[in-house]
Parts: structure tokens; C-alpha cells; sequence
């Protein structure tokens, strides 16, 4: 029941904000920062105290919905999912306080779309009846759409666009090949059933379940985003609001990197594993030229949207890695990168706020005017870079480790990533912060709301970064099952 | 209590990174300064226990597991062997004496607090990384070193030129890094462990002496010492790096950070031992760079620039050392090296804050009247760098590394050796002449206090003391620190010939230092009638031996290029062209939307025919 609380509290926070609209702009505010903290306190609550369960297993829900198809509203927990509903959440709590000066229109209904979204995210991570998780899936896109497309900036139309064809692309393409597995399945056992776990372990013909693979694969690609179905992100990171681009890369993307590693491996792992070089050459590659593309752009906001190409490269070259610890870096490396680009995407909000601009070329020399921001803009862009002791190193680390034991020249293509991660976080560096004031920018430097969400994003950071061995001992055990699965196939 | 010896100037970082700005200078002075004060405390008091315990048994302290994934297992620990005590030890006693006299250099600067905010930062990153017993923790260091060596040279972020060599220097170094986290990969992936003993024991145990696996891991190791220690081909950005405030020159750039190479590789020597073909290699690389940069010292102009130069030729004996099998020797002039360099940083930052940031030594001159003490630290740090016979420190370690090399029947490596020591005393009495002998040009505006003094004095009197450690059999066969690193080192090969022909080698290594000496002074003399010669051959030889050139046309131009090509992304140009045909079709149908009746009835008539024809066709 604790899961349905989890999916049901935004769901039910997001209305009731949309109404309190009608008290002030501050009570949708506050409704949707209680509402997601107490979220977070859930989960951590399933964390702290887990349901005894089977295996990997912390809890799990199920209520017949439509047993006629076989279909059922099953939600289920285990470390992987609470890692990723935790992390939806705390970035939830930093998108409403990050919000809190920019957004002044429409702020009910900006909050129901905000809450919205992360409820169809969370349910996402806990569905395991495969009908309930495109439900979900389609649930958390409508409000994102809504939020680019309302409260955007400039160009926030196309964006707003792009993001929808792209996404619902990807949809169509998984509601597909959901309907052809379960008729696969039903063929060949006779019971019509979308419940992750019946379909778990099934065994179809080679190139019925290679072709499968495949839709799966690429519904989850664009969403990760994998090169070359990346190009919706720059243009939707670029164009969202704060708020907008903190959930999109803090939790929308984990959503792809999740389903790759929920659905798409262990459902097909024979195939997944005859097709994991080309995914970790596809994982390089985004690696490569995401980070080439970063240092590339005179937009800072959209710079750091092509960080993220570069880092969910490592997620995918994991996952087909797949080893202990080249899955446990990719889980990591969601996390840290979860918490250190939405903290990018925070910094960069607040930049736009005071100087109305997000172009490198006019930006320079904030560190005068600005030095606690300027600083923060300096440990992010080091977290970035993968500095040991901050968390995306513990997942790069893990993955290049996981990756060099079995397919070394990918660990050796995608470690010159780190060069070139070197290169993007220094040039914004020197383009935002460093260089003289030549605009003579006036600006007033954090305040406590603004340093609250640093300093809580930084303390995830350091912490994954200095000691993961907790979030690990929780992902690992969700993970045993899928390194089993490599052995046998 | 080992742990505190990096902990305190970790603490000290965090609290003026939370408060530096809020607190006065002295304050700011007071916690920088003192919290190096108390890691170095705290380190000598470890270093006497140690000292004191019999049979110096290492200590290992495990702090916590940093990452235990299927069956490989990260900790974060702490090793103390004596290897680690003499790098501690100089690491965080050099540093306090930095503190001290940044805290009157740095005085009035807007940026005080984050001054030393990173110097801190940086001595805890340099201590984690010399006592690191897990080779990921020493990672961490050296990454650690790096950043904040990157933070410091563009400290003065407001010249986009500092920032450039900042980034330079960052991004050269990171090139080398990448490829020693590739060996560290390759040695966690192939031994299963990555506690530095363990692991070493392991590589002994599997591995023969030649392994093609020993000498992927040494050479890829050797990558990222190259490019800490600034070793050819990675040297290219140390000269830049002098843009930041000298004292950092001095601590990150010339004392301790640079020299990191040298401890990683004499910290894994056994990998070194199973790859006599990086071993090899090491000893070349260390006597081409040797050769090299103290020929580019010769015709440098920025006083910084010649002692960076330097900084670089006095590591490439220190890996000519280690090429040769001197892991004693390179430890040793390691020592001295940071002694006598940092002295001389020191000096000169004195001299440019005395004129006011002036760096250019054809500016200067006559100055040591004006500066007594600055002059003295110039003339007794000189020595010492240019290995002046029995009273420096610099020459019995230098010595010690030429006899290691010929007495291991090298003597073409000897022979780069001795061209290197003839060089150094060239060019550093060519930089003591210009500076301080002459007339008086410009005149020294500001004197200097005693916190400038005091580290100056303090360095100046290790620069002639510090050699004293160990010495040639023919003057007193003192053995005191390779008797306490013995534990950690095999004993370096020597040729049988013994005392007299090390004897006769020490009198041509003086030969070339006294000899280099005066011939620059011969040469300051006649510096007017040379000076078009001297033209010229800069003219030649100012641009680094081509490399930067090489790199930037190589490099970094076809990088800027690709990043402003792809800008826009080349991929979404595919979609924009799918959008644009859907949007083609949309305007070609659309046309067809005529309002005329006449044209619907034609269209349905032929849709008409034509699907009847295909029906009946078919």
C-alpha cells in the first residue's frame, strides 16, 4: 500500500495545488514541497525498513484492473526503483524551490503539471505490469509537454514540439512492441498476461525476440538519449523552465536508462547480449560527441543539455557492459548525474533570473560580481569533469572498470570522454565565471533559498562521492539477478 | 592519527571556503596557515613515532571501504612506509613555509580568502596522495593536486590569459591522467586489487620479468607521470603555468606536485622491475627532457620561465634516476630539488613584489644591494641547483644520480647527465648575473617582512644542510636515508670499480658546475657585444622546440573546428530535413485544395478509373 501512496500523493498534491491557487501564489508552492518531501520520506521509509519480501523485493501492490487481458495494477519496489523514486523526489523538492521566483503565471496549474510528471516517473519505476507502464510512461510526458511549452523561453513552441513527436515516437514504438510480447507469449504458453513477471523468462523464436529487443531498445534509446535520437533533448533541456529541464534530466532520462535495464535486458537477455556491442559503441559515441558538442555552444544552458548526452553515454556503455560493476556504475552515474546536472540546470535558472541571458558571449566574469553563485558554477562544473571524491566519478570509474574487463577497447574510447569532460566544464568556467566583467554585470549573489538547494545537492554529490558503498549495497542487490542472466544466456 | 595529517588542511579548506569571505585578513592568514601548521606537526610527530618503532614496519590505516562491487573492494586507506615519511614530511613542511610567506605576498589581494582556500585544498590533495595506501585513494590525490594547481595558475581569473594556461595545464595533465586510469584499469582488472602493496605483491607473483601485461600497465602509468611531472612530450604546459601567483610556482610547481610522477613511479617500482622496456624509457625520456629544457632555460626572459624550465630538467634527472634504477637517488634529489627550487621561486617572488610584478630579467639588474637577502637565497639556492662541490645539497643528489647512471653502464646517459649539469649552472648564473650584478636599473620599491624572510632563511640553510643525508664514499660514505628507505627499495646495482672512479666522477661533475659558472659570468661580461648572437639564437629557440606549435595546429585547432562545425549538431539536420519534406508534401497537397469543383470531379473520375483498373487487372 506504501507504493500507492508513493504514485498517489503527487498525483493527489497536484490537483489540490492547482485549486489553492486561489489562496496566493505561495500556497500551490508550499502544497507541492510538502507533498514531495513527505514522498521522499516514504521511500526512505520503504529504504530504512523494507517489507519482508522475496529476494530483491522491498514491497509490492497488486489490484486486478482488467484480468480479461491479462492485465493487471501491479507495483513493485526493489532497490533499483527506490534509488530512482528517491532521486525523483529530492530533485521534485529542488524543482518547486527553484520555481519560486521564476514562474509567477499560472503557478496551480505549473505545479499540477510539475507534480504531475514526477508521479507518472514514479510510477514508471514501480510498475510492473508492462499496460500500467505505458500508462505511466504517457502520463509523465503530457504535463512535460505542457511545462516546456507554457512556461518555456524563446523557442519554446518548437521545442515543446519536438520533445512531443520524439517522445511519443519512442511511445508508439514500445506500446508495439509491448502488444507483439505479450501475443508472443500468449502463443507460446497460452496465457495472455502483461505482468512483468510472467513474461519474465520467456523464450520466443531468435529473431522474434531480437526484433522485440530492438523496439524495446529504441523506445528507451530516444528517451536515454543514445546518438543519434538525441537531438529533441538540446532543444527541450534549452527551451524548459528551471524547473522544466531539472526533472527532465534528474528524472526523464533515468526513465530510458531504467526501462534499458528493467525491460529491455532481462526480458531479451540473449538477444541484449548478441546486440551489447553496438549499443556500447552507440554509448561511446554519445560519449564522444556529446562532450565535443558541450564545448561547442555559446548557449550555457544548452552546453550543459549536451553534458548530459555525453553522460548517459557511460549509463548505456554499462549496461550492455553488464557486470557487477559496470551495472553498478551505470546506476551510480544516474544518480550523480541526476543530482549534479539538475543542480547545473538549477545554477543556470538562476543565472538567466538576474541577467535575463543564457549566451556565453555576453555571461564573463560573474566571479566578481557574484562569487558564492560563481562558486557553486565552479564544484558543478568539477563534479561534471568527473573529479574523483564527487559522485559522477564513483559511476564513471565503475563503468570503465566493468567495461575494460571484458570489451577494453570500449573502456579505452570512451575514457578520452574524460578529456573532453575536462574541456567543456573549463571552457564554461572561463565563459561564465572567470574573464573580466566587460558587461558589468550587477548581480545579487545567492540567497538562502537558492544556497539551500546547493548545499543539499552538493551534500548528495560529495556523499555518493566519497562514500556509495550504501546506495551500492542497495542497487547491487537488484542487480545480482540481471549479472545471473548473463550466465545463462 | 596518520589521518590527521591530511585532515587538518582539508578542514582548514572547508572552513574559509564556507567563511573565507567573511573574515579579516589575518584570520584568513591564521587558519590557512595554521592548519598546514598543524598537518606538518602532526606529521613530524607521526614520522618520529615511525622513526622510533623498531624495524620501521609499515603502517597501514584502513579509514573506510570506498566502493565494494562483486567481489573488488575500494578502501580508502592510509600507508606509512619510509618512502611515504620523507614525501610527507617534505610535502607538509615546504608547505607551511609557503603558507607563511604567502600570507605576507598575498597581502591586500581582493582574492585573500580563496588564496588559501585553494592552497589548502591542495596540500590536503598532495598529503592524500603521497600517503594514499589504496591506488584509487592516490588517484583521488592526484586528480585532487591537479584541480587545484588548475584553480591556482588562473587565481587571477580576470586575464583570459591566465585562464588559458590554466586550462592548458589542466587538460595536458588530464591527457597523461587518462592514461594512467587506463593502467590503474588494467591493473585492477587483471590482480583484482587495488590496495597498493597487495597489488604489487600480485604483479610480482603472476607476472614474469618482460610480461607484455607489466609493461602495458608501466607504460601507461608512465603516461600520467609524464604529464604531472611535465616530462617530454607532456611538458609543454609548466612555462604557462608560471601565470599564477609565484608562491604556487613555487609549493605546486617546482616542490611538490610536479614531482608526483617521480613518487608514483618509485611507489610501483616493482612494475617498473617486471618492464625493463618502460624502465628503458623512463631513463631516455628523463635525459632527452633534461637536455632539452635546460637549453630552453638558457634563453628564457621571464625570471619564472627559466626556473619552470629548470623545474622541468631537474625532474628529468630525477626519472633519469629512476630509469636507471635509483629509486633512492630520485627521492633524494626529489628532496633537495624542493628544498633549493623553492628557494629560488621564493626569491624571485620576492624580487618581482619588491619591483612590482616586474618579471622581465633584461629589467632588472644590480639588484643586490637593494635585496641582500633575496640575492643570498638566489646565490646559495643557484648553488645548490647548478651543484656546487661539497657545499650543496643539489650536487651530492645530482652526483649520486650520475654515478647510479654510469654504474650501470650507461654512459651515454652519464654523458646527458653531465650536458644537463653544465647547462644548469649556465643558465642559472646567467639569471643570478643579470639580476642582481650590473647596474641597478630599476629601482626595488617595496622591502619585504618576516614572513617572507623566515621561509627564505629556513629553505636556504636545507639548501646546503639537506645533502648531508647521504654522501659519496670519499667524502664521509654517510648513508642515512637510503639505510631508512632500504626497507622500501632493492639496493641499486653498483659497478665494482668503487671509490675511485666515483671519486673521478664527482671532480668532472664539479668540473661542469664551476665550469658552467664561469663561462656565464665570461659571457655577462661581453652580454653587450653578444647580444645580436644571443638574438638570434632565441629567435630559433623561443618556441619550445616546436611542440606547442605541433600541438595547436595538431590538436586543438581541428578540435575548436569540429566543436564550431557540430554546433549545430549535424544529426538534427536529418530531422529538420524530415520535418521540411512532411512540411514539402503538406504544401504540394495542399495546393491540390483548390475550391474548384471542376478539379475534384476530375480527381475523383480518375481515382476512379484508376482503382477499378488495378481491381480489374489484377
Amino acid at each position: 500500500m506504501i507504493l500507492l501512496a508513493i504514485v498517489a500523493l503527487p498525483l493527489l498534491a497536484g490537483i489540490l495545488a492547482w485549486g489553492a491557487e486561489r489562496f496566493g501564489p505561495a500556497a500551490p508552492r508550499w502544497l507541492a514541497a510538502a507533498a514531495l518531501a513527505a514522498d521522499a520520506a516514504l521511500v526512505l521509509w520503504l529504504w530504512v525498513w523494507p517489507a519482508p519480501g522475496t529476494g530483491s523485493w522491498v514491497a509490492e501492490a497488486i489490484m486486478p484492473w482488467m484480468p480479461r487481458f491479462g492485465i493487471a495494477f501491479h507495483l513493485a519496489a526493489d532497490g533499483l526503483s527506490l534509488l530512482m523514486l528517491l532521486l525523483s523526489a529530492l530533485l521534485g523538492v529542488a524543482a518547486v524551490a527553484c520555481s519560486w521566483t521564476e514562474i509567477r503565471e499560472r503557478v496551480g496549474f505549473f505545479h499540477f503539471c510539475l507534480l504531475w510528471s514526477l508521479a507518472g516517473a514514479m510510477g514508471v519505476f514501480l510498475a510492473m505490469d508492462l499496460f500500467l507502464f505505458f500508462f505511466f510512461w504517457e502520463a509523465m510526458l503530457v504535463p512535460m509537454y505542457f511545462l516546456i511549452a507554457i512556461w518555456g523561453h524563446e523557442r519554446r513552441h518548437y521545442a515543446a514540439i519536438k520533445f512531443f513527436l520524439f517522445t511519443q515516437g519512442s511511445g508508439l514504438l514500445m506500446l508495439v512492441s509491448i502488444v507483439v510480447l505479450a501475443i508472443a507469449h500468449y502463443r507460446a504458453t497460452g496465457l495472455l498476461s502483461f505482468d512483468y513477471f510472467d513474461l519474465l523468462g520467456g523464450v520466443f523464436p531468435p529473431d522474434v525476440g531480437f526484433w522485440l529487443m530492438l523496439g524495446f531498445f529504441l523506445a528507451f534509446a530516444v528517451k536515454l538519449p543514445v546518438v543519434p535520437f538525441h537531438t529533441w533533448l538540446a532543444d527541450a533541456h534549452t527551451e524548459a523552465p528551471t524547473a522544466g529541464s531539472v526533472i527532465l534530466a534528474g528524472v526523464l532520462l533515468k526513465t530510458g536508462a531504467y526501462g534499458l535495464l528493467r525491460f529491455t535486458v532481462p526480458l531479451f537477455p540473449a538477444a541484449a547480449l548478441a546486440f551489447a556491442p553496438v549499443a556500447m559503441a552507440l554509448g561511446v559515441v554519445g560519449i564522444l560527441y556529446g562532450a565535443l558538442l558541450a564545448f561547442g555552444q555559446h548557449d550555457l544552458k544548452r552546453l550543459v543539455a549536451y553534458t548530459s548526452v555525453s553522460h548517459m553515454g557511460f549509463v548505456l556503455l554499462g549496461i550492455f557492459a553488464w557486470n557487477a560493476q559496470a551495472l553498478n556504475g551505470a546506476v551510480i552515474q544516474m544518480l550523480a548525474h541526476g543530482l549534479s546536472t539538475g543542480a547545473l540546470f538549477v545554477l543556470v535558472g538562476a543565472l538567466q533570473e538576474r541577467t535575463g541571458t543564457r549566451d556565453l558571449g555576453h555571461l564573463g566574469g560573474l566571479w566578481a560580481a557574484a562569487p558564492r553563485l560563481s562558486a557553486w558554477g565552479l564544484f558543478l562544473a568539477v563534479a561534471a569533469l568527473g573529479l574523483p571524491g564527487l559522485g559522477n566519478f564513483v559511476g564513471e570509474f565503475l563503468v570503465l572498470l566493468g567495461t575494460f574487463q571484458r570489451y577494453s577497447p570500449f573502456a579505452v574510447a570512451a575514457a578520452l570522454g574524460l578529456v573532453g569532460a575536462a574541456a567543456y566544464a573549463l571552457i564554461m568556467v572561463q565563459r561564465a565565471f572567470h574573464g573580466e566583467n566587460r558587461q558589468g554585470w550587477q548581480l545579487a549573489d545567492c540567497n538562502g533559498r537558492e544556497t539551500a538547494i546547493m548545499v543539499a545537492l552538493a551534500a548528495g554529490i560529495v556523499g555518493i562521492g566519497v562514500f556509495p558503498q550504501p546506495l551500492l549495497a542497495t542497487a547491487g542487490l537488484a542487480l545480482s539477478g540481471l549479472q545471473r542472466l548473463v550466465g545463462a544466456s | 592519527m596518520l589521518w590527521l595529517v591530511p585532515a587538518f588542511p582539508l578542514l582548514g579548506f572547508l572552513l574559509l571556503a564556507a567563511a573565507g569571505r567573511r573574515m579579516g585578513q589575518r584570520a584568513v592568514a591564521a587558519v590557512g596557515t595554521g592548519s598546514v601548521g598543524l598537518s606538518a606537526l602532526a606529521a613530524w610527530w607521526a614520522a618520529i613515532d615511525f622513526m622510533a618503532s623498531p624495524g620501521h614496519a609499515a603502517w597501514l590505516q584502513a579509514l573506510w571501504t570506498w566502493m565494494d562491487v562483486g567481489g573488488f573492494r575500494v578502501t580508502a586507506s592510509l600507508y606509512l612506509d619510509p618512502l611515504a615519511v620523507v614525501m610527507m614530511l617534505v610535502v607538509a613542511s615546504v608547505g607551511f613555509l609557503i603558507h607563511l610567506y604567502s600570507t605576507e605576498f598575498m597581502a591586500g589581494d581582493e582574492g585573500y580568502g580563496r588564496y588559501f582556500a585553494y592552497l589548502n585544498l591542495f596540500v590536503a590533495a598532495m598529503l592524500t596522495l603521497v600517503l594514499a595506501g589504496d591506488l584509487l585513494l592516490l588517484f583521488l590525490g592526484w586528480e585532487g593536486v591537479g584541480l587545484c594547481s588548475y584553480l591556482l595558475i588562473g587565481f587571477w581569473y580576470r586575464d583570459p590569459a591566465n585562464g588559458r594556461a590554466a586550462r592548458q595545464a589542466f587538460i595536458v595533465t588530464r591527457a597523461g591522467d587518462t592514461g594512467l586510469l587506463l593502467g590503474l584499469l588494467l591493473l585492477f582488472a587483471t590482480l583484482g586489487t587495488s590496495d597498493i602493496q597487495a597489488l604489487l605483491a600480485a604483479a610480482a607473483g603472476q607476472w614474469p620479468i618482460g610480461s607484455p601485461l607489466a609493461a602495458a600497465a608501466a607504460a601507461l602509468l608512465l603516461l600520467g607521470a609524464l604529464g604531472k611531472s611535465a616530462q617530454l612530450p607532456l611538458h609543454t604546459w609548466l612555462p604557462d603555468a608560471m601565470a599564477g601567483p609565484t608562491p604556487v610556482s613555487a609549493l605546486i610547481h617546482a616542490a611538490t606536485m610536479v614531482t608526483a610522477g617521480v613518487y608514483l613511479l618509485d611507489r610501483l617500482h616493482p612494475l617498473l622491475i617486471l618492464a625493463p622496456a618502460v624502465q628503458a624509457a623512463v631513463a631516455l625520456i628523463g635525459a632527452v627532457t633534461l637536455v632539452l629544457a635546460g637549453i630552453s632555460a638558457l634563453f628564457q626572459h621571464d625570471i619564472k620561465r627559466v626556473l619552470a624550465y629548470s623545474t622541468i630538467s631537474q625532474i628529468g634527472y630525477m626519472f633519469l634516476a629512476l630509469g636507471v634504477g635509483g629509486w633512492v637517488a630520485a627521492i633524494f634529489h626529489f628532496m633537495t630539488h624542493a628544498f633549493f627550487k623553492a628557494l629560488l621561486f621564493l626569491a624571485a617572488g620576492a624580487v618581482i613584489h619588491a619591483l612590482d610584478g616586474e618579471h622581465d630579467i633584461d629589467r632588472m639588474g644590480g639588484l643586490r644591494r637593494q635585496l641582500p637577502l633575496a640575492f643570498w637565497s638566489f646565490v646559495v639556492g643557484g648553488a645548490s641547483l647548478a651543484a656546487l662541490p661539497l657545499v650543496t645539497a643539489g650536487f651530492f643528489s645530482k652526483d649520486l644520480i650520475l654515478w647510479q647512471a654510469w654504474s650501470t653502464a650507461r654512459p651515454g646517459l652519464w654523458t646527458a647527465g653531465w650536458i644537463g649539469a653544465l647547462l644548469t649552472s649556465l643558465y642559472m648564473g646567467r639569471l643570478v648575473f643579470r639580476v642582481f650584478f650590473g647596474p641597478a636599473t630599476t629601482p626595488a620599491r617595496r622591502p619585504f617582512g618576516w614572513a617572507m624572510g623566515l621561509p627564505l632563511v629556513v629553505l636556504g640553510i636545507l639548501s646546503v644542510v639537506g645533502g648531508y643525508v647521504e654522501t659519496p664514499p670519499f667524502f664521509g660514505d654517510v648513508r642515512l636515508l637510503s639505510s631508512f628507505l632500504g626497507a622500501v627499495f632493492p639496493a641499486a646495482a653498483e659497478a665494482p670499480s668503487g671509490a675511485g672512479s666515483e671519486l673521478a666522477l664527482g671532480l668532472l661533475a664539479a668540473v661542469a658546475a664551476i665550469g658552467g659558472i664561469a663561462a656565464a659570468w665570461e659571457l655577462f661580461r661581453r652580454r653587450q657585444r653578444l647580444a645580436a648572437a644571443e638574438g638570434l639564437l632565441q629567435a630559433g629557440w623561443a618556441p619550445n622546440w616546436g611542440f606547442d606549435f605541433l600541438y595547436d595546429r595538431l590538436l586543438v585547432l581541428p578540435y575548436y573546428f569540429l566543436a564550431a562545425v557540430g554546433r549545430g549538431d549535424i544529426v538534427d539536420a536529418a530531422y529538420a530535413a524530415l520535418a521540411d519534406l512532411t512540411r514539402y508534401c503538406h504544401r504540394l497537397l495542399s495546393r491540390t485544395q483548390t475550391g474548384r469543383v471542376r478539379w475534384y470531379a476530375a480527381g475523383v473520375a480518375a481515382g476512379a478509373v484508376l482503382f477499378v483498373g488495378l481491381g480489374v487487372w489484377l
